[in-house]
């Protein structure tokens, strides 16, 4: 009975400390990311905004991939209207694509630095004008003080902050409420059609701030995300792999 | 507004400048020398020289003859109107109207300035005295026309202030040469035995023109005010403009700030006012060693919020080199668009880009990094990828055609297509392998041909006729193949990396 009445202390304590933390609480109409079991791996079940994401990639077929994924996401931040800012120093979005992930174009707003300095100081310059969606920096590193800097900003503004990460030399630990890591799979197509399919990706949360890190299978259809239900696999090796890059 | 203009004379102009650039000079009797027809002419000589006898139009040789010692100088051409230049410049302090009067005169507009001096007779003596601390010596005089001005300036006594309507009664006793007449008319005036302008101001009209011509008549009348007289200021009147002249030098950074904010309230008050909004300004920061230090904005949509307007200059107020001190701050709106401003109060919680918040922060970006680029795309009505989307003229331009969603894009596109090798071998299939940065890459999965045409009133060269494919681990690209099919691999390019 006493270890009950612990357990049940403990997971209200839990539950407290979220509400603390600023975590929203699940409601009905909170389902807006449409991430299926995706979004369980999230404190609350729901897809955090307001916060920091920091994606990675090694290559340039993955960060095309991130973008995409990233595509589907912004397309459900703004589905209502709003604008996103995309910061970077050298290659970016091409316009043209993200039509198809469900994003207005024409709500993205360019921002080109020289430096990558000046990208980080213009992203928290975004991060804290109330009338942004979501802004969105391209850069190389972030280390942790950079980080920290990110989600004070966003701590007022309650504006989504994306962080791609294209080559880190070292993966340094970050107060980003998620890391995330998205690869290409082979597309799915209906019905056994030739050519390629929707596209296809597998979606890593490496690390989730009071979540649980796993893996899953996402496919971009007509519809949005269809996460792969059988496919989710709890990634298990990610500690020994990341942990020596930070 | 009752029109008040001040005459400067420099009585010495070049050579006074060559005193001031070569101290030594100061003591010693020299000439400025320009060879005409072959033979050495003074063109310019100092008070020492003239005292001597020596004038202007002498020949080098007799001008020896009156002083053995005569410092000789040979004139650069054009010397005269660049020393007048920059004095005019430097004379912006004292009315924002200076126009040059050649060859060794300034007209001052001087409307509505002289009470900031504190009056007509200490304004004059302001210039007289600050001239003089430099080295120039100056006759001046204040009119209500230009030419009594002139005329009181080279033929009156010394800083005389012709009050209101009495030009007509004080130009009477001067010499026909104080109206700026052509030589010709001044040689039949003296042989009339006219030797003042009283002497035949007063003769009918028609005698006059029939003598003179009408040139004589003109320059009578612009000196007693019953013609209008039009200068060109040197530097043209910005219609959004602002000055702040200090009484004491500022050489901090506060000092500027204060100077700013006092500018930027006056000009927003005015700009709101008309219901404007400013999109680039530029303040001028006038030192006292004669130098101007500059520094510009530049704002996406046009507004008139001052404290966004501070933000953008204060950035740059640390560029600003004050040395010994700036004495006079202007601001000047060099352009300027019709902006809402009662809706900008009322709607402060829009989202997007019709949030003034995001307009002010793209701003700020700007002005920190001036290669920054901002950029927004609107869709363009070409199928070649580089060119099917264009940049967004204003934060508001809508897109007058769709986005072509029929086949997808990549969502990296490289700028400059990179050559492949690749293994393709049927015709308009697409390629069964390609060697990308020396990875292999075997095609699984492939979409295409799309044939894109060059647009060929814009260039010249192949079509391209793109293929989407996947290769064994799900990675997609884009690659086309450059005009048809021959055989030969060199034509096939990777252009981009699909999601």
């Amino acid at each position: 009975m006493m270890l009950e009445d612990k357990k049940a202390l403990i997971s209200k304590l839990k539950k407290d400390l979220l509400v603390w933390q600023g975590v929203p609480q699940r409601s009905i109409d909170d389902s807006l990311m449409d991430l299926g079991s995706l979004e369980e791996a999230f404190p609350n079940g729901v897809f955090p905004q307001g916060v920091i994401h920091e994606f990675i990639s090694f290559n340039r077929a993955d960060s095309a991939a991130s973008c995409g994924f990233i595509g589907g996401l912004l397309g459900k931040l703004m589905q209502h209207g709003g604008i996103c800012i995309w910061i970077s120093s050298i290659q970016t979005l091409f316009p043209a694509s993200i039509k198809s992930f469900g994003v207005v174009p024409e709500s993205i707003v360019f921002v080109s630095m020289k430096r990558e300095r000046d990208v980080l100081w213009a992203m928290e310059e975004a991060l804290k004008c109330p009338g942004i969606t979501a802004v969105l920096a391209e850069i190389h590193q972030l280390d942790f003080v950079q980080s920290k800097r990110l989600q004070l900003a966003v701590e007022k503004s309650r504006v989504t902050g994306i962080i791609l990460q294209h080559n880190p030399k070292m993966l340094l630990a970050t107060s980003c409420a998620a890391r995330w890591k998205v690869t290409s799979l082979p597309s799915q197509s209906e019905d056994e059609l030739p050519g390629i399919g929707y596209p296809s990706w597998s979606v890593e949360l490496l690390k989730v701030r009071n979540g649980i890190p796993g893996k899953w299978q996402i496919t971009w259809c007509s519809q949005g995300f269809k996460v792969a239900p059988n496919k989710t696999t709890k990634v298990k090796d990610w500690t020994p792999r990341y942990q020596n890059l930070g | 507004m009752k029109k008040r203009f001040a005459s400067l004379w420099f009585r010495h102009l070049k050579t006074d400048w060559m005193t001031v650039c070569k101290p030594h000079l100061q003591e010693v009797p020299f000439v400025l020398a320009l060879a005409v027809h072959g033979k050495l002419i003074v063109n310019a000589s100092n008070l020492l020289a003239e005292q001597a006898g020596v004038h202007v139009g002498m020949a080098i040789a007799d001008a020896r003859a009156f002083i053995p010692s005569l410092h000789i100088i040979h004139e650069q051409a054009g010397l005269g109107e660049k020393i007048l230049h920059f004095i005019a410049h430097w004379c912006i302090r004292y009315t924002p109207q200076v126009s040059l009067d050649k060859p060794d005169g300034i007209i001052l507009d001087i409307s509505g300035c002289a009470h900031l001096w504190g009056g007509e007779a200490s304004y004059l003596e302001y210039i007289v005295t600050a001239f003089k601390r430099h080295g120039y010596d100056v006759c001046t005089s204040i009119a209500d026309t230009i030419g009594a001005a002139w005329a009181m300036a080279r033929f009156g006594p010394e800083k005389t202030i012709i009050s209101e309507q009495a030009q007509s009664q004080e130009l009477l006793s001067l010499s026909p040469r104080a109206l700026r007449l052509e030589q010709f008319q001044l040689n039949r005036l003296q042989s009339l035995g006219l030797k003042t302008i009283g002497s035949f101001a007063h003769m009918p009209r028609s005698v006059l023109r029939r003598r003179f011509g009408d040139g004589l008549l003109l320059r009578l009348d612009q000196a007693m005010g019953f013609e209008d007289e039009f200068v060109i200021s040197i530097k043209p009147i910005l219609p959004y403009e602002e000055r702040l002249p200090c009484l004491e030098l500022i050489s901090t950074a506060n000092g500027i700030e204060l100077a700013l904010e006092e500018l930027l309230i006056k000009l927003c008050r005015r700009l709101s006012g008309e219901g404007k909004g400013l999109r680039e300004a530029e303040l001028s920061c006038h030192r006292i060693d004669g130098k101007i230090e500059r520094i510009s904005i530049e704002t996406n949509r046009a507004t008139a919020q001052v404290n966004h307007l501070f933000q953008l200059f204060a950035i740059k107020i640390p560029q600003v080199e004050p040395a010994l001190g700036i004495e006079l701050f202007s601001l000047a709106a060099s352009s300027v668009e019709d902006a809402d401003a009662v809706q900008e109060n009322l709607w402060d919680n829009r989202i997007g880009l019709k949030n003034p918040a995001v307009t002010e922060l793209l701003d700020r970006l700007k002005s920190r990094d001036s290669s920054c680029e901002i950029l927004r795309y609107v869709p363009a009505a070409h199928y070649w990828p580089e060119r099917s989307m264009k940049i967004a003229a204003t934060m508001d331009e809508v897109a007058t055609v769709d986005w072509q969603t029929a086949r997808p894009r990549p969502t990296r596109l490289l700028k400059v297509p990179e050559r492949i090798v690749v293994t393709a071998p049927i015709p308009d299939y697409p390629p069964i392998l390609f060697i990308y940065k020396r990875t292999a890459h075997y095609i699984k999965k492939a979409d295409g041909p799309e044939r894109i045409e060059r647009e060929w009133w814009m260039d010249q060269g192949e079509h391209r006729d793109y293929y989407a494919v996947e290769d064994q681990e799900g990675r997609r690209f884009w690659l086309f193949r450059a005009g048809h099919y021959d055989g030969q691999t060199d034509q096939w390019f990777i252009h981009g990396f699909f999601a």
